[in-house]
């Protein structure tokens, strides 16, 4: 057994030196760290925080920021926010999307149906830009991911406005923030207590839309993550078994040669 | 090599092996004697066998869905994680696969360094694998190009720029490599081309790896010749089948808890930003696996120099059956030569270190050194300490080592009483 004890060593080394890249990337500040639900191996999504994080995307985040990835129908999908099929079908039906050709060779216009991608705010990205002050509001379907730091990052950086450190100069539309990269970002905070009025009677502070949207965020770039910890844990059990199986078996067979394995 | 000639029992069966002979093969691989002390070490042989066709096949299915083009590739990759029935379970097991497979490989390489496996009459297998390990390394470095986020396309600027140190042609080069002024649409479609090829002639080069391994028969732990068959040997079926497979079952375990609890940690986030050939990323690293050599050439001023150096670091591994000057194969009974080992082990994993770091400052001193002394274990102390080190005496057999030596060898000595019951 002494060769685990080698091998777990080196593995241990190399994750180190894994972690110690993620560190190098430069965070200049701690993040604030939440115990989300959907960490640890069983993790799982609090389907009342997606929910609820859904309708702060849409009346928040979604005049700039798109979802260009997901379909309507994603909302109704299991392992997400799993609203009905008629709650997602009346999401879809507010946007509406260009069609077509029809037979008359014209495109037109058409509610969304659940099979449509999420409607962008803009355009193309140029309007994006022209429409922020010259910044470009990043795609969200999988901002989660595309951060190191991932969910504790983007639920620091909506937790992170606060007044500049003295002698700090910020130009018109940049903002000070604790937890961004640089510490500048063109968007404003986003988050005002009661900015949204959630129906199931929680109270919409900062700090609870913040983990809302970073939950919701999290599911946007992961749709599959319960799946992927159910199966896991199968997949892991199933492998101990047949290791402890396949080494009995081994010591037996090397039993007729009396030398150790 | 069995010395017995092959028939197999059924009519059938010998008219096709007159005509084909497949069965002797099998008999022949099953038969094999494989020497009775090899350690897990020697398992990682059948892991990056497994982890080749891992790749394959999981790639296969990934190239049914993926898109290579400029403007689709990312979204194709998207679509594989969502709609694509367990689409994400075959792309993380593909992207960490890769990482599992270097990982192994530099097992395997190392174990090959402890034990002297390179050397004669084992030349022509370290080579061929130093030929698969060169492979690995262009292939993985285009399959991390193909998702198209932002780390493919400045990990592959930056690499494919190297070759625009080379003196008058560089730049055509370059322009060629690439299919245009930069790394572009013509540069993924054929990246992606390559990709699906190259896993192929890996394959092909583990078939001549293995065969050539067939011809003397493996190296072991004690490092001496033993007859084959004899009492120092079993045959790979069941013993070594069966210890493989147990190592890699817990080979598997490590691989799962990545791809379903940590899938991410092995990559980089920025690879999940689009492209975007306006905005250079803080930091341009390359996937850890690559790391050592990234030091290297970032070690050297000189861009041309830093390039030679880096191909240099793997070309001096060619050639060091021939800079290895010691007779005897295994570092048990080098005394000098295991600690110059664990030197360069911890020299390769400080490399990889600074090559995750920026090139500045203390970093930049550190991975000089490192490269420094990387090529003094080369191309000075191995060719000097081979002919100076004094070896500590070695066993006659497996079975039946000499008095005293070192505790590796406590093992083979508890076999003394070995009885065949074969």
């Amino acid at each position: 057994m002494k060769i685990f004890l080698k091998l777990t060593f080196l593995f241990v080394i190399i994750s180190s030196l894994i972690s110690s890249r993620a560190i190098a990337a430069g965070e200049q500040q701690e993040l604030l760290k939440v115990d989300w639900s959907f960490k640890s191996f069983f993790g799982k999504f609090d389907r009342a925080s997606l929910q609820r994080g859904y309708q702060v995307y849409t009346e928040v985040c979604a005049s700039c920021h798109s979802l260009k990835h997901l379909s309507y129908r994603n909302l109704a999908e299991k392992g997400g926010p799993e609203f009905t099929e008629l709650e997602a079908k009346a999401i879809a039906s507010n946007f509406e999307v260009t069609d077509g050709p029809n037979s008359d060779g014209e495109m037109f216009e058409r509610p969304a149906k659940l099979s449509d991608k999420f409607v962008m705010p803009y355009a193309n990205v140029q309007e994006a830009i022209a429409a922020n002050g010259g910044a470009y509001p990043p795609d969200m379907s999988v901002l989660v991911k595309a951060r190191s730091g991932g969910a504790n990052y983007i639920y620091s950086v909506l937790m992170g406005y606060d007044e500049p450190p003295a002698g700090m100069e910020l130009d018109d539309g940049v903002y000070y923030n604790k937890y961004m990269y640089g510490n500048k970002i063109k968007m404003s905070s986003p988050l005002d207590d009661d900015i949204v009025e959630y129906s199931d009677g929680t109270k919409a502070t900062v700090d609870q839309m913040a983990k809302d949207v970073t939950t919701f965020l999290q599911w946007t770039a992961e749709p599959h993550l319960e799946t992927r910890h159910k199966l896991g844990f199968r997949v892991i059990i199933y492998l101990s078994v047949l290791t402890v199986l396949v080494y009995f078996s081994m010591k037996k067979i090397w039993s007729r040669i009396e030398t150790k394995v | 090599m069995s010395d017995h000639e092959y028939t197999p029992k059924s009519k059938v069966g010998k008219w096709f092996n007159d005509r084909l002979p497949l069965l002797t093969l099998a008999n022949h691989l099953t038969d094999y004697p494989t020497p009775k002390n090899l350690n897990y070490w020697w398992t990682f042989g059948g892991i990056l066998t497994f982890c080749l066709i891992t790749q394959i096949i999981t790639g296969i299915v990934l190239g049914m869905h993926y898109v290579a083009h400029a403007d689709l590739a990312f979204q194709s990759v998207e679509h594989i994680m969502r709609d694509v029935n367990y689409g994400w379970l075959i792309r993380y097991v593909h992207a960490n696969g890769a990482s599992m497979f270097f990982l192994a490989v530099y097992i395997h390489i190392f174990r090959s360094l402890y034990y002297g496996s390179y050397k004669s009459p084992r030349e022509v297998i370290w080579i061929i694998g130093m030929l698969i390990y060169f492979l690995m390394m262009a292939t993985a470095f285009m399959g991390y190009v193909l998702p198209w986020g932002q780390m493919s396309f400045w990990g592959a600027t930056v690499i494919t720029n190297l070759f625009s140190a080379i003196p008058l042609v560089g730049e055509s080069i370059t322009n060629w490599l690439w299919g245009g002024y930069s790394v572009d649409n013509p540069t993924l479609t054929r990246f992606f081309s390559l990709h699906y090829l190259f896993p192929f002639l890996i394959l092909g080069l583990v078939v001549l790896h293995i065969w050539a391994l067939h011809v003397p028969g493996n190296n072991n732990p004690i490092g001496i010749d033993i007859k084959k068959p004899s009492k120092d040997t079993v045959p790979f079926h069941p013993y070594i089948v069966i210890k493989d497979a147990f190592a890699l079952l817990i080979f598997l375990l490590i691989f799962a808890f990545f791809v379903f609890f940590s899938p991410n940690i092995l990559g980089h986030a920025d690879n999940y930003i689009e492209a975007n050939p306006l905005v250079t990323p803080a930091h341009i690293v390359p996937e850890w696996y690559l790391l050592p050599f990234y030091a290297i050439l970032r070690s050297v001023p000189d861009k041309l120099l830093g390039v030679i150096a880096m191909f240099a670091a793997i070309f001096v591994l060619v050639i060091l059956p021939w800079l290895d000057t010691s007779k005897v194969r295994s570092t048990v009974f080098r005394p000098i030569y295991k600690q110059f080992y664990w030197f360069l082990v911890a020299d390769v994993l400080i490399l990889g270190y600074v090559g995750a770091m920026p090139a500045e400052g203390l970093y930049l001193l550190i991975a000089r050194v490192a490269t420094a002394y990387y090529f003094a274990h080369f191309l000075i102390i191995l060719p000097f300490l081979g002919l100076k080190e004094k070896t500590t005496p070695l066993p006659l057999s497996i079975t039946d080592p000499v008095l005293g030596g070192s505790a590796d060898m406590a093992m083979a000595r508890n076999n003394s009483d070995f009885k065949e019951k074969l």
